[in-house]
């Protein structure tokens, strides 16, 4: 089961996340920024970091970047699709999840384990959680407060899209406490926080992050 | 040769802690007056010709790579 691992230039936690799918039994497969095609991967992983720097905005320049034609499209055409932090700001700047983030509300960048609450667990990279189920995974970034319009809110509660919500105090100003959320159809997560970090007892608060690595796994393995 | 100017700057409704971040250091420096700040950022684009089919290109460069529509409003003009 190959799930390719997008490095940009500045990007930091690719080689986690490929560690991470590794450990949930699958192969990870490095791609590059300027990679024209996928290698015949299964599902992508967008990781986290500052991908070209941050400039202009997060995630607005990687988002043109030659290989996110190819995920856009395979996207699209359901494939799975995680991003993390900086990912997850990619997603919403190539339009394949709606809103966007910004500065974190207290202007400081905020490095703690972190509780979620899993809303929805029928997405690619949710179906090893349970409904309710709370994990503690690491959470760093400096701009992951999530926003989007009232309506586009209302559309995501409304269709179970919300995947993930911090519990305990709103590390980053996100509107309704959304850490993660997913498209209509579920194949594409994104969220502020690091699973790939949380996948071993040697280090991170646990390994309550392995999950979203060995649900991609199952699911593309009994298709 | 001239030079358009595209202003952006984010939505009125949306937070802006930079904004605030200036906002609140101007007291400090002992200037009493300034009741908001609101931070945006200024591209000036050389071109050959600021004709109408240059703009609206720019106009296209603003929408897709400048700003973000869902947290940003742009505006372009021509530099006299």
């Amino acid at each position: 089961m190959k799930i390719g691992i997008v490095t940009f230039p500045g990007s930091l936690d690719d080689v986690d996340a490929q560690r991470a799918v590794r450990l949930a039994g699958g192969e990870p497969v490095a791609l590059w920024h300027g990679d024209r095609d996928l290698k015949g991967v299964d599902a992508v992983i967008l990781p986290g970091g500052f991908s070209y720097g941050d400039y202009l905005r997060c995630g607005a320049i990687a988002r043109f970047a030659p290989v996110m034609t190819e995920v856009v499209a395979a996207a699209q055409g359901g494939m799975p699709v995680l991003g993390i932090c900086n990912g997850f700001q990619i997603l919403c700047e190539s339009h394949l999840l709606p809103g966007a983030l910004i500065r974190n509300d207290h202007r400081t960048f905020v490095c703690r384990d972190q509780v979620l609450v899993v809303e929805n667990p029928d997405t690619a990279w949710t179906s090893d959680y349970a409904e309710g189920q709370r994990i503690t995974i690491p959470l760093k970034n400096g701009e992951g407060g999530f926003i989007a319009d009232e309506p586009t809110l209302d559309r995501l509660e409304g269709e179970g899209q919300v995947v993930f919500r911090y519990v305990g105090s709103n590390p980053n100003g996100s509107l309704r406490d959304i850490a993660g959320i997913t498209n209509e159809r579920g194949n594409v997560v994104g969220l502020m926080p690091h699973p790939e970090h949380a996948v071993e007892d040697l280090c991170g608060p646990g390994t309550d992050g392995l999950a979203f690595f060995t649900s991609a796994v199952r699911q593309l393995t009994s298709v | 040769m001239a030079r358009i100017i595209v202003d952006v700057m984010p939505k009125p409704e949306i937070l802006d802690p930079q904004g605030k971040a200036v906002h609140g250091a101007l007291p400090r420096l002992g200037f009493e007056s300034v009741s908001d700040v609101r931070q945006g950022k200024r591209f000036e684009l050389q071109v050959e010709l600021a004709d109408e089919s240059t703009l609206a290109e720019v106009h296209q460069i603003a929408e897709t790579l400048l700003s973000n529509p869902v947290i940003e409003d742009f505006t372009v003009r021509v530099e006299s």
